[in-house]
């Protein structure tokens, strides 16, 4: 029999249930599309960008393509100064879309204050803080100068920076060290135990870490460890058990061969075995490498940056050049420590959702059952969580793959497209900081970006 | 024997992953050694042991094959890359997997999908419909609402693309077999049908299936393809692929009348399909002429070519007409009034509004009332589904001392309700007029053709399954 359509009648429905009732009642197979309307406000300009949907896939094909393909590289360690563009004496870099000081939170005064008297630019915290608001420091965001930071992601002169060659596009990335658990800069705290810890990580931390590097004798592929991070239990964001361990198995028989005083070696070996999140600070600069080379497609509407300030989200799209879309900074869903509540949260903070663009963290979420009680408890919360992403990504990673999902691919490359139209936002994991500055992580969770930014980045593609 | 060696960097897969690989490749034919495995110190030694020298790092992946010539190397390499590349399987998951939120992720999850149906606000059909197209899927719209210059850009896109945009507004198709819509489970046969109109279409199926002679395809085209503004773009690439269909011996178009210049459009397409086309676009459409000519009655004879562009007056001479083209003898509707006619006023009441016009055409007089008219379906289901509106006119005309006659559709099929004769039979009991039903049906239709209409009769009814001939009757009936 002669089929019409070139291909047996098989129907996506996408309204009323009884036209798919009457469908299946022939026997036709038929897919039920929960559909609900876009974000009010941009009908129109999905409707314009529907009309070059081909242009766009290619130029979607391409930048996810330039993302998947991206072999990072942990080659070394430097300066901000060194390896940052623009990055003078009076520069420090923050988490997120670009901020006044006066519209910033608590913790992200607080770490650019720490950062400050660690670089010696005031005399104490009351000074530093002055000279902020007075406009004597030069605040940029990390992003723009090829670095990411988590939460407050203070970045200053002299602090030392991984570096993360991407081998297949030849971009770089930058990240600080990450400082562990409790008082840290990164959530605000700055009292002489955080400032100490600063100059230990720039005297020794960096130097054994390099040497060490350096010993081994060739980079270590960030994508290659992540991948099995993944088999292990990881997400890549909120769970980085799996990829420090990894990390310290690597780096252990170069370590203990290196010509340095024992003390340091073992301050060195224990401070990474003693943070579990030591390997996030490596797998963001990682994925920042992969999205930069995503960046500047044009039409392409694959988000290829998501940060936050604790103020605003911005997001930036391999289409629209530099521009940040923002929106308000969410307030973490999560759970929380004993004595701390949503009451003393802090919006949503920190460079840590390039690890969601990349198709890592909340997108991984089905490979890391043991952080399930983070999104409902059940192991199939995760994986509902996972799935969910498939329809607002693009296409699917090749290298980071899900074992509980018959090792599919992470969903990949986030279409801001998507994200207005079903409705659906990028599902992201975080840590929660305290409001005031100093006091540090209460918590972790999950938090929805602003349909906002998302819904800006359309209008503008289109 | 021929040997390859491939390194791939950091590219990580779990080793029973990759034992699987190698497994699956050395199947195939003439391959001899097939080694797929990360260059860890112990797998290069295994290398080394097989013969094949390896430079390369722990997180490196190495394929190496050793097979009986290079075609044999070739075919262990694409079963490798194959086997590599194969997306996760998620099917045993697949019951709960959540249902997807766009008609581009679920043509994307399954790429079987072939049709998108649209029954959506319609402000929201621009941008939906188009991504239903670029994700290479024909679209369905029944939505209304939708601007002519957004319908013609829509279907200039599915031109574009080689698809089908059947809508705006669009009610009935059948495809292959699958009724789409309100449409009629009719057999699959020789006539094909290009429907501007939804209704008009189901008339012309029902019609045949009257005559047993069945239908190829039915393709809606939205009831204002044939604006000037839309130009015929969706009836005349309809009529194309009917024409290139081989099932399809016969074809008929149904539309409302036409712009004028459309018309001729579609008549110069129709003439060159090679295969006879009859033309049902109402009686009194201004086409030009050249090229068709009118049949007042079908059935009267069977002259004119047999490639021929004819027009037809009424759906059931369109039908008549097709049915004695393709070799069949047309169905033959003389149901009578089962008693005296009345002195007064016809009221016709619609689910239909191609039917609706044609009754109201041939009676002539009298008040007709489309309860499918967008007046009455804001913010309700069409009179096809949900009846209350049109029974409340019902029972107030039928006991109405200046109504001579009350005509009625009554369609079923898929989609329509499931039960209409009896929601009509109690309202119909107490008419004091003569209720006519013109009963829009299939055979096989699920209500089931035969007890709907006994219902109708047992009621009071006068039933016929054809239209135009039902509003003849109800102007006899108000003559006396």
């Amino acid at each position: 029999m002669a089929d019409l359509l070139g291909r047996p009648v098989a129907v996506a429905n996408a309204g009323v249930d009884l036209f798919a009732d009457e469908l299946e009642r022939q026997g036709v197979r038929t897919e039920r599309v929960e559909w609900r309307p876009p974000e009010p406000g941009t009908e129109e300009a999905l409707a314009r960008l529907a009309r070059e949907a081909a242009a766009i896939g290619r130029a979607n094909d391409a930048a996810v393509a330039r993302m998947d393909e991206t072999r990072p590289l942990l080659t070394g360690v430097g300066t901000a100064r060194q390896l940052l563009p623009g990055m003078g004496d009076r520069t420090i870099l923050h988490a997120g879309p670009p901020i006044e000081w006066a519209d910033m939170s608590g913790p992200l005064r607080g770490a650019i204050v720490g950062a400050a008297v660690h670089e010696g630019l005031a005399t104490d915290r009351e000074d530093a803080a002055r000279r902020a608001a007075a406009g004597e420091l030069e605040l940029a965001p990390c992003h723009e100068r090829g670095a990411v930071g988590p939460m407050a992601g203070v970045v200053s002169a002299s602090m030392p920076m991984v570096v993360v060659e991407n081998a297949t596009h030849g971009n770089r990335a930058f990240c600080t060290f990450n400082e562990g658990l409790g008082k840290v800069l990164r959530y605000g705290a700055n009292d002489n135990e955080v400032l100490d810890r600063l100059v230990w990580i720039r005297d020794v931390l960096a130097r054994v870490f390099a040497r060490a590097l350096e010993r081994l004798g060739e980079p270590i592929d960030l994508r290659a460890m992540t991948a099995q991070a993944l088999q292990m239990g990881d997400e890549g964001h909120n769970r980085n058990r799996a990829g420090t361990s990894l990390l310290l198995r690597e780096l252990l028989p170069a370590l203990v061969e290196l010509d340095e005083p024992s003390a340091d070696v073992a301050a060195v070996a224990r401070f990474i075995a003693g943070n579990d999140h030591f390997y996030l600070n490596l797998t963001m600069p990682a994925s920042k490498a992969a999205a930069d080379a995503a960046a500047g497609i044009e039409r392409s509407s694959i988000v290829v940056a998501m940060a936050r300030n604790g103020t605003e989200l911005g997001i930036r799209v391999s289409g629209t050049g530099d521009a940040w879309f923002t929106g308000p900074s969410g307030i973490v869903d999560g759970l929380y420590l004993p004595g701390y509540g949503p009451e003393d949260a802090n919006p949503d903070i920190g460079d840590s959702t390039i690890t969601e663009t990349v198709g890592l963290g909340g997108f991984a979420m089905a490979a890391a059952p043991a952080i399930v009680r983070f999104v409902g408890g059940r192991a199939e919360d995760a994986l509902e969580a996972t799935r969910t992403m498939y329809d607002i990504a693009w296409s699917e990673s090749t290298a980071y793959q899900i074992p509980a999902l018959g090792f599919r691919g992470t969903p990949l490359g986030i279409d801001c497209r998507e994200v207005v139209h079903t409705r659906v936002l990028p599902f992201v994991n975080t840590g929660i900081a305290h409001r005031e500055p100093g006091v540090g992580q209460i918590g972790a969770g999950v938090v929805e970006p602003p349909m906002e930014a998302f819904a800006k980045a359309v209008r503008a593609l289109a | 024997v021929t040997e390859r060696v491939i390194v791939r960097q950091g590219a990580y897969r779990d080793s029973v992953t990759l034992m699987l690989v190698s497994r699956a490749a050395a199947a195939e034919e003439g391959a001899e050694d097939v080694a797929v495995g990360m260059a860890t110190p112990l797998n290069l030694e295994l290398l080394a042991d097989q013969g094949f020298a390896v430079a390369a790092g722990p997180n490196d992946l190495v394929i190496a094959i050793r097979a009986r010539d290079d075609e044999a190397a070739e075919r262990a390499l694409a079963a490798v890359e194959r086997e590599l590349s194969a997306r996760g399987g998620d099917d045993h998951f697949s019951a709960e997997r959540p249902a997807t939120r766009s008609l581009v992720a679920a043509a994307r999850r399954d790429p079987r999908l072939s049709v998108a149906f649209l029954s959506i606000p319609g402000r929201h059909v621009p941008y939906e419909a188009a991504a239903a197209l670029e994700a290479g899927l024909h679209v369905f719209c029944f939505s209304d609402g939708v601007s002519l210059s957004d319908e013609a850009a829509l279907k200039r896109h599915a031109l574009e693309r080689g698809l089908l945009f059947m809508g705006a507004d669009c009610g009935t198709a059948i495809v292959d077999g699958v009724a789409l819509g309100f449409a009629n489970a009719v057999e699959r046969g020789p006539v094909g049908i290009v429907g501007a109109s939804g209704t008009g279409t189901q008339e012309v199926c029902c019609l045949l299936d009257a005559a047993g002679v069945g239908v190829s395809h039915a393709i809606g085209v939205g009831g204002r393809d044939l604006s000037a503004e839309v130009g015929g773009l969706m009836m005349r690439r309809s009529i194309e692929l009917l024409a290139a269909d081989p099932d399809t011996r016969a074809i008929v178009a149904v539309s409302k009348p036409p712009d004028p210049e459309v018309a001729g459009a579609i008549e110069a397409a129709a003439r060159a399909t090679g295969k006879p086309v009859i033309l049902a676009f109402g009686a009194d459409y201004a086409g030009s002429a050249a090229g068709a000519e009118t049949r007042e009655s079908a059935g009267a004879e069977s002259g004119g070519s047999p490639t021929a562009v004819e027009r037809a007056p009424t759906l059931e001479d369109a039908a008549a007409r097709a049915a004695e083209l393709v070799g069949a003898a047309p169905a033959r509707f003389g149901e009578r009034l089962r008693r005296a006619p009345g002195r007064g006023s016809v009221r016709g009441l619609y689910s239909g509004g191609t039917l609706c016009g044609e009754a109201e055409r041939i009676v002539g007089r009298g008040v007709f009332v489309d309860f499918g008219a967008d007046e009455y379906t804001q913010g309700r289901a069409h009179p096809m589904i949900d009846p209350s509106l049109r029974l409340e006119r019902l029972a107030r005309d039928a006991r109405d001392p200046e109504v001579a006659a009350v005509l009625l559709d009554v369609v079923l099929g898929y989609g329509a309700h499931p039960n209409p004769a009896a929601e009509l039979a109690p309202v119909i009991e107490q008419a004091q007029t003569h209720v006519i039903v013109a009963l829009c049906g299939a055979a096989r239709d699920p209500q089931g053709l035969d007890a709907q209409r006994e219902r109708l009769e047992a009621a009071g009814a006068v039933v016929t399954r054809s239209n135009a001939h039902a509003a003849r009757l109800a102007r006899e009936a108000s003559d006396g």
